[in-house]
Formats: C-alpha cells, sequence, structure tokens
C-alpha cells in the first residue's frame, strides 16, 4: 500500500472540505473494495477521509411513500430493515446474494454503487488495461476472461459493473442524493450514476470531483411482482455471471454491461402485451456477444423470462 | 496514528501507520495470532472477528478506523476454562482437520447466530417477513464467507447445528 493520511470528519460539510483541500484524496467507507484495490496499488489515495461513522446511517420514510437510504447504512442493515423486506423484496434479495456476511455488515449503500469492476485484467497489474492506466490498452479483448458485457462494450473497455444491489436499485426507479463542494446538492437518476465506457472507462460515474453520495432515495414500490436472480459460477459468495432484477413493469439486467441495465426494450415489448421470452428477445436483439461471453445471451434470455414468469409482468408462458 | 479501541474486554493503544489492516494491528502489534490471514482481500473469512457485535472480516479493515470500537477475536471468546458454546461445539464435533480456518468459523459463527436470533434473512429464506429457522441450507448459505481448505464442512455444519440452529 502507498503511504496516506486518514481523517474522520463530524459531518457532511466538513467530510467535503477534508476531500477538497487534499489533491488525491478519497472517501473511505467499508474500505471492503477501496482496501483491497490499495493493497494491489490499484487505487493509491494520497487522503482518506472516512464518512463511515457520519450520521448518514439511517432508513427513513419519504412523503412521497418511499424510503430513503442513508450513504453509509450497511448492506446487511438494508436487507435487514423489515420495510425493505417487505415493499423492496427485490432488494434485499440482491443485497443477500452479494458477497458474504461478514462483507455485507461493512460494505455501505454509497461504497457498494461506486465498487470497481471485477474484471481479471483491471486486477492484474502486469496486464494493460485502460481503467488502470488511460491508453495503455485492453487485455480483455481478445483475452480468456469472459464476465464481460454484452451491451454498451467499447473498443477500450468491455468490463461489467459487479453489484448486485444496484440492479434491483435501477428497476426500482431508485435516485442518487449528492452533496459537492461549497454546500451544492443535486439528485440524479440512479440510472444516470454509473457511464458506459465510451472511450474514457477510467470516468465510470457522472460524479464531479469531490462530490460525495448522501442518501439513495427509493420511489414507492410499483405495482406488482419482484424478485432479484443471480447466475454465478458457485452457489454463494461468488459475482453474477448475469442477473435480473424485476419490479412490477420494470427490469434491469446485471452482469452484462459497464452499468446496471435497464432493459427499456423488454419494458416497452411487455407493455405491450409481449410474454417474458418474447420480451427478453426484443432486449436481447441489440446485443453484442464477443464470441468469447456469447453464453450470457441464452443465460440472460432463459434467467430473464424465467423471473418475469415467476412475477407474472408477462402474459404468455 | 493513535489509536484506541476495546480489545476482548481490555483497553488497547497503539500508534500506528494508517496503512495497517485490523488483522495486521491483532497479530503483528498486539500479538494476538489467533485471526488468521488466509487471503488478505476478504475472500477465505480466516481473518473474522467481531466488531460491536458483528463479524467483519479484519483484513480488509483499516485499523485506525476502529477508534472506540468493541474488538472481540477467537482469543476473548471462553470465559476463563470455560469455553464458548460454539468452541466447544466445534470440539464435540471434531469439525476442524488442520485448524487454519477455524478462528474465523467461530467467530463468524458467533456473529451469525447473533444475525439470525435477531431476525436476519438470507438468499435462502423463502419469505422474507418470516421468521428465521436455521435450517441446514441457512447455515450453508450464512457461513459461505468462510471457506475451509481440508473441507470440513459437515462437521462445521454439525458444531453450527448442535450450537444454535434447529436439531
Ligand atoms: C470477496 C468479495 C466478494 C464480493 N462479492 C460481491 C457480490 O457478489 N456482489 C456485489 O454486489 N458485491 C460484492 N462484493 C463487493 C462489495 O459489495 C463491495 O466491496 C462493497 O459494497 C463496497 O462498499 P464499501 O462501503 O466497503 O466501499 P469502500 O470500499 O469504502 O468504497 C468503495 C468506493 O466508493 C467510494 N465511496 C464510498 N462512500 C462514498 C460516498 N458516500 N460518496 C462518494 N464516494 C464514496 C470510495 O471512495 C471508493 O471509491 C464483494 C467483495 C469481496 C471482497
Ligand atoms: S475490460 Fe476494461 S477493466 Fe478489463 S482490461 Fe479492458 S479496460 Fe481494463
Ligand atoms: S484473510 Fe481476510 S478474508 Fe481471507
Ligand atoms: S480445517 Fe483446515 S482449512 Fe478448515
Amino acid at each position: 500500500m502507498k503511504p496516506f493520511t486518514y481523517e474522520r470528519p463530524a459531518d457532511v460539510t466538513e467530510a467535503l472540505a477534508m476531500a477538497a483541500a487534499v489533491p488525491g484524496a478519497r472517501f473511505l467507507a467499508g474500505g471492503t473494495n477501496l482496501v483491497d484495490l490499495m493493497k494491489l496499488q490499484i487505487e493509491q489515495p494520497t487522503h482518506l477521509v472516512d464518512v463511515s461513522r457520519l450520521p448518514l446511517g439511517q432508513i427513513e420514510e419519504t412523503a412521497e411513500g418511499g424510503l430513503r437510504l442513508g450513504a453509509t447504512t450497511s448492506n446487511s442493515q438494508v436487507a435487514a430493515d423489515a420495510k425493505v423486506r417487505a415493499r423492496y423484496p427485490a432488494l434485499a434479495q440482491a443485497i443477500l446474494s452479494g458477497a458474504s456476511g461478514q462483507l455485507r455488515n461493512k460494505a455501505t449503500t454509497a461504497g457498494n454503487l461506486l465498487q470497481r469492476t471485477r474484471c481479471a485484467y483491471f486486477y492484474d497489474t502486469t496486464k494493460p488495461c485502460n481503467k488502470r492506466q488511460p491508453g495503455a490498452g485492453c487485455a480483455a479483448i481478445g483475452g480468456i476472461y469472459a464476465n464481460t458485457a454484452i451491451f454498451g462494450a467499447s473498443q477500450a473497455c468491455i468490463a461489467t459493473h459487479p453489484s448486485d444491489m444496484a440492479v434491483a436499485m435501477s428497476a426500482l426507479d431508485a435516485q442518487v442524493e449528492i452533496a459537492g463542494p461549497g454546500g451544492r446538492a443535486r439528485a440524479i437518476a440512479l440510472e444516470d450514476l454509473h457511464r458506459l465506457p465510451g472511450e474514457t472507462p477510467h470516468i465510470e460515474t457522472t460524479l464531479e470531483p469531490g462530490e460525495m453520495i448522501t442518501a439513495v432515495v427509493l420511489p414507492p414500490p410499483p405495482p406488482g411482482g419482484q424478485i432479484y436472480r443471480k447466475a454465478r459460477e458457485r452457489a454463494s459468495y461468488a459475482f453474477a455471471i448475469g442477473s435480473v432484477a424485476v419490479a412490477g413493469g420494470k427490469v434491469a439486467l446485471g452482469a452484462v454491461a459497464h452499468k446496471p441495465w435497464r432493459a427499456r426494450v423488454a419494458e416497452q415489448a411487455l407493455a405491450g402485451g409481449a410474454g417474458p421470452a418474447e420480451a427478453m428477445a426484443a432486449e436481447l436483439a441489440s446485443a453484442q456477444p464477443d464470441g468469447h461471453n456469447d453464453f450470457k445471451l441464452k443465460l440472460m434470455a432463459r434467467l430473464g423470462a424465467a423471473c418475469l414468469t415467476t412475477t407474472g409482468a408477462g402474459s404468455d408462458q | 496514528m493513535k489509536t484506541s479501541f476495546t480489545l476482548n474486554g481490555q483497553a488497547a493503544s497503539l500508534d500506528l501507520d494508517p496503512r495497517t489492516t485490523l488483522l495486521d494491528a491483532l497479530r503483528e502489534n498486539l500479538g494476538l495470532k489467533g485471526s488468521k490471514k488466509g487471503c488478505d482481500h476478504g475472500q477465505c473469512g480466516a481473518c473474522t472477528v467481531l466488531v460491536n457485535g458483528q463479524r467483519i472480516n479484519a483484513c480488509l479493515s483499516l485499523a485506525v478506523t476502529h477508534e472506540g470500537d468493541e474488538i472481540t477475536t477467537i482469543e476473548g471468546l471462553a470465559q476463563g476454562e470455560a469455553l464458548h458454546p460454539v468452541q466447544a461445539a466445534f470440539l464435540e464435533q471434531d469439525a476442524f482437520q488442520c485448524g487454519y480456518c477455524t478462528p474465523g468459523q467461530i467467530c463468524s459463527t458467533v456473529g451469525m447466530l447473533k444475525e439470525a436470533a435477531d431476525g436476519w434473512a438470507s438468499l435462502v429464506t423463502e419469505d422474507l417477513t418470516a421468521d428465521t429457522v436455521l435450517t441446514d441450507a441457512e447455515i450453508r448459505e450464512r457461513m459461505s464467507g468462510n471457506l475451509c481448505r481440508c473441507s470440513a464442512y459437515p462437521q462445521i455444519l454439525a458444531a453450527i447445528r448442535s450450537a444454535g440452529g434447529v436439531a
């Protein structure tokens, strides 16, 4: 690990000021991703601003009938919350399908959203990676790692976003609340938080430098069933090779793109009376597998259709 | 950087390089070698300790973030000569071979049983709003963050079942 300095702010204003004061500063939440990457020197912050004890650990009802999840709520806390389990079961399932009990106790809502890709070449510092070193090239293109994108990939990067939680939040139309230097505050759709890689895969989100996530707001649950299902290479404690979240007529796919992939085409097909299989086929018609990850087409078609059938979101069998 | 926490009921104060993980502080600075370093990347569970009653991976947590916390390691579970019931169950069921994963398995079990007692669900819980019943499938899923290279899983499962699961 490279040397760094460490500070623990008392409130959001102080945290933003501390981060702004030191070039190369980063926020530290549960540390389960950042500390891991610092050990490998893939991340090299000069200064850590520990946000884990900020008073952002609450789950509150909103006036609209939804829930506001503070940025530092732990993944375990959100998944265990009675309101989340009763009203947003897809979110509880998505969180519970991720990592392990120990990791979920530390991992936070904001940290989970901002975790970095698990592309094997991003982790292998002997291989070129545009995300680690812009302009270096991409070892995954033509490489042997197959858990790569089938939607929205570029010539520069074919990595996927690994979060399970974010996929359910996408289907639930979550909003992300953001605080910035100088008291600026804004809210964006979760769908607009992560970027597609384009020519700049090292820029992963639309957060401005120094900005901090303060909460994720869930609107009231949509009418209809919810589910999150995840396919992986072993039964537990493994990242998704494909996942599906359904909330009413909303559908999002995981492990298929550089961001949680909102399946708008499938949603439109469902709204127009298509059945589960038909809706998934419509979505997957624009997928671009690379010869190595072709298995994801069949996987996502079946997983998606099964989820839509279970929730009753489509009309055919 | 000065850091103080409670370790197995005793006050501990350290002056640490902020890079020190909680696991390294426990093993190297405080001499408690019970918590093990298997992978150092959150992938095996050998370093599991309890922080304020919750199980975490000590290898991915910086020690300086634990100011004021109550930390319990495998060394702090027994009351004098009286083993913690989970330790006793592991002995009784012969739930180890080399023993390297065992401190993590035991600390993780203690944390997991509290989570179940608090009604937390797991991915294999059919009804997310129902009470928790620790079936074998539930125990396996909740303990998936602790790997055993010797594959003593049947005995580990038996120990956990007898310590707190359903018969
Ligand atoms: C072995 C292993 C298996 C895993 N399996 C899964 C899995 O199956 N599914 C899954 O979804 N995840 C999995 N994870 C990843 C885990 O979910 C993430 O590491 C965790 O959610 C990150 O949260 P954190 O609070 O620890 O973030 P940190 O590591 O503290 O931070 C992550 C990033 O977020 C930034 N950040 C944190 N808080 C804020 C804030 N409030 N505002 C702005 N920036 C912020 C940090 O600067 C950093 O860049 C796994 C991790 C491990 C180690
Ligand atoms: S796919 Fe992206 S993260 Fe993976 S090696 Fe290529 S540039 Fe790096
Ligand atoms: S040493 Fe911490 S999880 Fe393996
Ligand atoms: S007993 Fe040897 S690793 Fe578990």
